[in-house]
C-alpha cells in the first residue's frame, strides 16, 4: 500500500509540471500581455502613454524574452524559492495575494463536499428503498430543480431572502464590520452566519447528481442476491441495507472528493462573483481578463495540485472501502 | 386435521402468493403444499418461471415486492409447538429469529450471492452471532470450524479472504458453512449447483447431503436438472406454471409418472442421454473420403509474457480436424480454455502460435492466422458464432429484422424487400413466425431468442458454425429443442458444427466426435459415444462419472471416479 501511494506521489510530479506548461502557454496565447492590456485602458481614460516607460518595463518583467525563458524563469523561482513571481495588477508579489484565497478555497469546498455527503446519502436511501413513493416523487422534484436552475440564479434569490427576512448582511464571507476584524469568537460566528449561502448554493447541485447517482446504483445493489442472503441470515432491515448495498453503492461518494474542487474553482466563478466570496475563482478571472499572468498561472498550478491530491486521496478512500480495487 | 408424522418439521399447505403487477395480477404459486420431513430431501423440480425459488424465498418471507402470500399456511413445527410462518410479519422480530435460526438458505449464484466487499469470515461470524451470544473469538473459532466442515482448505487464513478471491465452488462452500451457521433444522438449497462445473457439482452435492445426514436437517432442493434430482431427493414435487402438478417418493415419479408433464420432462431429460440416431448430412453420408473443412495444427495461446512464471497457456497445442458436416464437441470445464480455442478459430483473440487450415468451396487452402483483415471478413462470412447468453448476444434496441438481417447489411448483400424476404425465410428456417420480425428481442422468450441469434448465424449461409454454450442457458425441454433445430439445419445446409459445451449430456446427444479439453490441452479426442461410455484417460473418466444420472435406482455419482489433477 505505502509503496503505492509512493507511486501515486511520484506519478503526480510530471503530472504537475505538464500542468503548469499548458496553463502558461494557455495564458500566453492571447496576444499581447499585461503591458498592452494596460497602455489600452490608459489610452482609453485618456492618459498619455510614455514609450520610454514602456520600454524599460518591458525589460523588467522581461516580456521580450521568448516563452520558454520566461516560463523557466517563472518555475524556477517556485521550486527554488517558493516565488511565484509578480502580479503586475496589484503590484505584490502573487505568493501574498493567492494563500489567502486558496485557504477560503480549501475551507469552502470541504465544507460544501460535507453539506453535500450529510444530505444526499439520507436521501438517496430514502428514494431508492421507497422508490416511487410519495417522499421520493418529492425529493426527485426538488433534485431536479437544483440540477436545472443556474447556480447564480439560486444564490440572487438566497441573497434577497437572506437580506429581506433574516435582516442579514450578505455577500462576502464577513459582515463589513467585522472584514478587517481580527478573529475572534464573534468574528466566527459572523463568519458561520455568511457561510451557509454559499455552501447551499455550490451544493445544491452537487446534491441534486449524488441523489440521482446513489438512488440509481442503490436500485441497482438492493435486488442482488448478496441482499438476499443478508436478509435471510435473520438480519435487521435496516442493517441489511446499510451493512451490505449502500456500501457498494458508496463509490461515487468518495469519488466526489475528486470533482468538487475543479468544479469549485472552474464552475461556481459566476456564483462566487455574485455572491462576492474571496475565493480563488474571482481572482482568477480577473487575472485572466487583464493577463496577469503570473497570477492566473499560479493560481492554475496551485488548482491542479489540489485536484491532484483530491484524486488521489479519492481513490486511496475507495482502496480503502472496496477491496476489488485494492487487490487489482 | 389428522395428526402429521412425527419427523414433519415443516408443511405447507394450499400456499399461494400473488405479485400485483400495474396492469394485472400474476398467481406466481397456487394451492402449493408439501412437507418437509427430518433427515429427508424434497426437491422441488421445474423450469424456469415455474414459480419454485418464489415457493422456496416465502418460506423465509423474503419473497420481494410486489410479491405476497395471499392464501394458506406455512407451518413449522418445533417439537409440540407449532407456528404459522405465514402469519409472521416479514419485518418482525419473530420472522427474523427463524431466517438463519430454524431455516438456512443456499442459492443459485455463487458468484453475487457473497458481499464482495466484506470478507467471507465477517459474513460468517456476522451470521453466527445473530442467532448466538457468543463473543467475537468464540464466534470466529466457531466459523473456523464451519469453514473446516465444508471442506475449505487453511480455514484460519481463508476467513480472511474476500469472496473474489475464492473459485465458484469455494463460493458455494463459504455460503453453506453460513447457511449452517445458525444451525438450521431445515436447508433450502435453490439451484446450489447451477452455476458449478459437473465435478464441482458432484463435490457439493456430496457436501451438502452428508452435512444433511450428519445433522439431520430437513432439505428443500430446488432444481431443474432430473438428473440431480435423481442422485439426491427422497421426495420429488414437480411444479409448472406455479402449481405441483405430480409429488411423490422419487422411485415412483422416475419409473412410474402419471403426469404428462412429467413424463416429458423426464423425456427430454433421458433423450439427452443418447447420441442422436439418423439426420446425417448428405456430404457426411457419402463414402468417398472427405478433406478436412478445418485444421487446426499445434494451436496455441499463451497470456503474460513467454516463459515467465504468471503466463497462462490457456490452449495448449491444440490438434484436431473438422470434416464437411460434422458435429465437433469441444468439453471441459470452466478455465480449460475452450472457449479460447474457439475464438482462435476466428481469430478474435490472436493465437500465439500454430496454424488453422480452411478449405475454400473450391478445394483451396487457407491459413487463418496469416490473413489480412479484409481476408478475415471474407472467413468470418463463412464461420459464424452462436453465442450463450440469449438475453445479451441480442441488442434490445434492435428489432428482430435489424438482429437477423445486420450481417446482410454490413456485408452489403441486401436491402429493403429482399432484405425482408430473408429475414422471413430465415425465419422460418429456425421455427419463428416471420410476423414476429418488427418486434424486439424482449418479447421473444429465451428459447425463441436463441432461434433468433440462430438465424443470425445463418444469414450469410455459413459452412462452419461455433456454437459456444448455446444451450447453456435454456431449460431442459428447449434444449433439446434447440438442439433438434441445430440438427436439422445441418442436414438441410450441409454445415458443420463446433460445439462448445461444458455439459456432457449435451455433447453425447448432439456431437460425432468429442475432444476433452483439461487445463488448456486436448486431453482425448474421440467418437463420441466412445467418450462417454469407454473414455480413456483418467480425466475424462472423472468428468464423465461426475455427471447425474436420471435414474434414481443407479446413482452414478455417488460412485464416480476421482480425478487429482498434478499439480503444475
Amino acid at each position: 500500500m505505502l509503496g503505492y501511494i509512493f507511486k501515486r506521489v511520484l506519478y503526480m510530479i510530471p503530472t504537475l509540471f505538464g500542468m503548469s506548461l499548458i496553463s502558461f502557454l494557455i495564458i500566453q496565447l492571447p496576444p499581447g500581455d499585461y503591458l498592452t492590456s494596460m497602455i489600452a485602458t490608459m489610452s482609453d481614460s485618456g492618459q498619455a502613454v510614455d514609450p520610454a516607460q514602456i520600454e524599460r518595463l518591458k525589460e523588467i518583467y522581461g516580456f521580450d524574452d521568448p516563452f520558454y525563458i520566461q516560463y523557466l524563469k517563472w518555475i524556477w523561482g517556485i521550486v527554488s524559492r517558493g516565488d511565484f513571481g509578480h502580479s503586475f495588477e496589484w503590484n505584490q508579489p502573487v505568493s501574498g495575494l493567492i494563500w489567502g484565497r486558496m485557504g477560503s478555497t480549501l475551507v469552502i469546498s470541504l465544507l460544501s463536499l460535507l453539506f453535500v455527503w450529510i444530505v444526499a446519502l439520507p436521501i438517496g436511501i430514502y428514494s431508492a428503498v421507497r422508490r416511487h413513493s410519495i417522499g421520493d416523487h418529492v425529493f426527485t422534484f426538488f433534485g431536479f430543480i437544483g440540477l436545472a436552475v443556474p447556480n447564480f440564479i439560486l444564490a440572487l434569490v438566497l441573497m434577497y431572502f437572506a437580506y429581506r427576512y433574516l435582516g442579514q448582511s450578505v455577500g462576502g464571507l464577513n459582515s463589513p464590520e467585522y472584514a478587517e476584524a481580527p478573529w475572534s469568537l464573534a468574528k466566527v460566528g459572523d463568519f458561520l452566519a455568511h457561510l451557509w449561502i454559499p455552501i447551499i448554493i455550490i451544493g445544491a447541485s452537487g446534491t441534486a447528481a449524488l441523489i440521482r447517482v446513489l438512488r440509481a446504483n442503490l436500485t441497482d445493489e438492493l435486488h442482488k442476491p448478496y441482499v438476499i442472503t443478508a436478509r435471510a441470515k435473520g438480519l435487521p432491515e435496516y442493517k441489511v441495507i446499510l451493512k451490505y448495498p449502500v456500501r457498494i453503492a458508496l463509490n461515487p461518494f468518495v469519488s466526489a472528493i475528486g470533482w468538487v474542487l475543479p468544479h469549485l474553482v472552474s464552475g461556481v466563478t459566476i456564483t462566487a462573483i455574485v455572491l462576492n466570496l474571496p475565493t480563488a475563482g474571482p481572482l482568477l478571472f480577473r487575472a485572466l481578463v487583464s493577463q496577469d499572468m503570473y497570477l492566473a498561472g499560479s493560481f492554475i498550478l496551485l488548482l491542479s495540485a489540489l485536484t491532484l491530491v483530491g484524486m488521489l486521496l479519492s481513490d486511496l478512500l475507495l482502496a480503502l472501502l472496496d477491496p476489488r480495487i485494492r487487490f487489482n | 386435521m389428522t395428526d402429521p408424522a412425527e419427523d414433519v418439521v415443516l408443511s405447507v399447505e394450499n400456499l399461494s402468493i400473488d405479485f400485483r403487477l400495474r396492469t394485472h395480477i400474476l398467481h406466481a404459486v397456487e394451492n402449493v403444499s408439501f412437507e418437509l420431513k427430518r433427515g429427508q430431501t424434497l426437491c422441488l423440480v421445474g423450469e424456469s418461471g415455474s414459480g419454485k425459488s418464489v415457493t422456496a424465498r416465502s418460506l423465509l418471507q423474503i419473497v420481494d415486492r410486489p410479491g405476497s402470500i395471499v392464501g394458506g399456511r406455512i407451518l413449522l413445527r418445533n417439537g409440540g409447538a407449532v407456528t404459522d410462518i405465514a402469519r409472521h410479519d416479514p419485518d418482525g422480530q419473530a420472522m427474523r429469529a427463524i431466517r438463519g435460526r430454524r431455516i438456512g438458505l443456499i442459492f443459485q449464484e455463487p458468484m453475487s450471492s457473497l458481499s464482495p466487499v466484506h470478507t467471507i469470515g465477517s459474513q460468517i461470524i456476522e451470521a453466527v452471532r445473530l442467532h448466538s451470544d457468543l463473543d467475537k473469538r468464540t464466534a470466529r473459532a466457531k466459523t473456523v470450524e464451519l469453514l473446516r466442515q465444508v471442506e475449505i482448505p487453511n480455514p484460519d487464513q481463508m476467513a480472511d479472504r474476500y469472496t473474489f478471491e475464492f473459485s465458484g465452488g469455494m463460493r458455494q462452500r463459504a455460503m453453506i458453512a453460513m447457511a449452517l451457521a445458525g444451525n438450521p433444522d431445515i436447508l433450502i438449497a435453490d439451484e446450489p449447483t447451477t452455476a458449478l462445473d459437473v465435478t464441482t457439482q458432484a463435490e457439493i452435492l456430496d457436501l451438502i447431503k452428508r452435512l444433511q445426514v450428519e445433522r439431520g436437517m430437513a432439505m428443500l432442493l430446488i432444481t431443474h436438472d432430473m438428473g440431480i434430482v435423481a442422485e439426491v431427493a427422497d421426495d420429488v414435487a414437480v411444479m409448472r406454471f406455479g402449481r405441483i402438478v405430480e409429488r411423490g417418493p422419487v422411485d415412483a415419479i422416475y419409473h412410474d409418472a402419471q403426469h404428462p408433464y412429467t413424463r416429458q420432462l423426464l423425456a427430454s431429460t433421458v433423450k439427452l442421454t443418447r447420441h442422436v440416431e439418423g439426420r446425417v448430412p448428405a456430404v457426411a453420408a457419402s463414402a468417398q473420403p472427405q478433406q478436412p473443412i478445418l485444421s487446426v495444427r499445434n494451436l496455441g495461446k499463451t497470456f503474460g509474457w513467454h516463459g515467465k512464471t504468471n503466463s497462462l497457456r490457456a490452449v495448449d497445442d491444440a490438434n484436431f480436424d473438422l470434416y464437411p458436416g460434422e458435429n465437433l464437441g469441444i468439453v471441459g470445464e470452466s478455465g480449460s480454455g475452450k472457449t479460447t480455442l474457439g475464438r482462435l478459430i476466428l481469430r478474435t483473440v490472436e493465437p500465439t502460435t500454430g496454424s488453422v487450415v480452411y478449405r475454400n468451396k473450391d478445394g483451396s487452402e487457407v491459413d487463418v492466422t496469416s490473413l489480412t483483415k479484409k481476408e478475415l471478413r471474407s472467413f468470418h462470412r463463412e464461420v459464424r458464432l452462436v453465442f450463450q447468453d440469449p438475453f445479451a448476444s441480442l441488442n434490445p434496441r434492435m428489432t428482430v429484422k435489424e438482429v437477423i438481417g445486420d450481417p446482410l447489411i454490413i456485408n452489403g448483400l441486401a436491402k429493403g424487400k429482399a432484405l425482408e424476404e430473408r429475414v422471413a425465410e430465415l425465419m422460418r428456417l429456425v421455427g419463428l413466425d416471420p410476423m414476429g420480425m418488427e418486434r424486439y428481442p424482449h418479447a421473444f422468450s429465451g428459447g425463441q431468442r436463441q432461434r433468433i441469434g440462430i438465424a443470425r448465424a445463418l444469414a450469410l449461409d455459413p459452412r462452419i458454425i461455433i456454437a459456444d454454450e448455446a444451450t447453456s442457458a435454456l431449460d431442459v425441454s428447449i434444449r433439446s429443442q434447440i438442439l433438434d433445430l441445430l440438427l436439422d439445419i445441418r442436414q438441410r445446409l450441409n454445415l458443420s458444427f463446433i460445439f462448445i459445451s461444458h455439459d456432457i449430456s449435451v455433447v453425447r446427444y448432439f456431437c460425432d466426435r468429442v475432444a476433452v479439453m483439461h487445463r488448456g490441452k486436448i486431453v482425448e479426442l474421440g467418437e463420441a459415444e466412445q467418450i462417454c461410455t469407454a473414455p480413456q484417460e483418467a480425466y475424462t473418466r472423472s468428468l464423465i462419472s461426475a455427471v447425474p444420472n436420471p435414474d434414481p435406482r443407479d446413482k452414478r455419482m455417488l460412485h464416480r471416479h476421482r480425478f487429482v489433477a498434478p499439480v503444475l
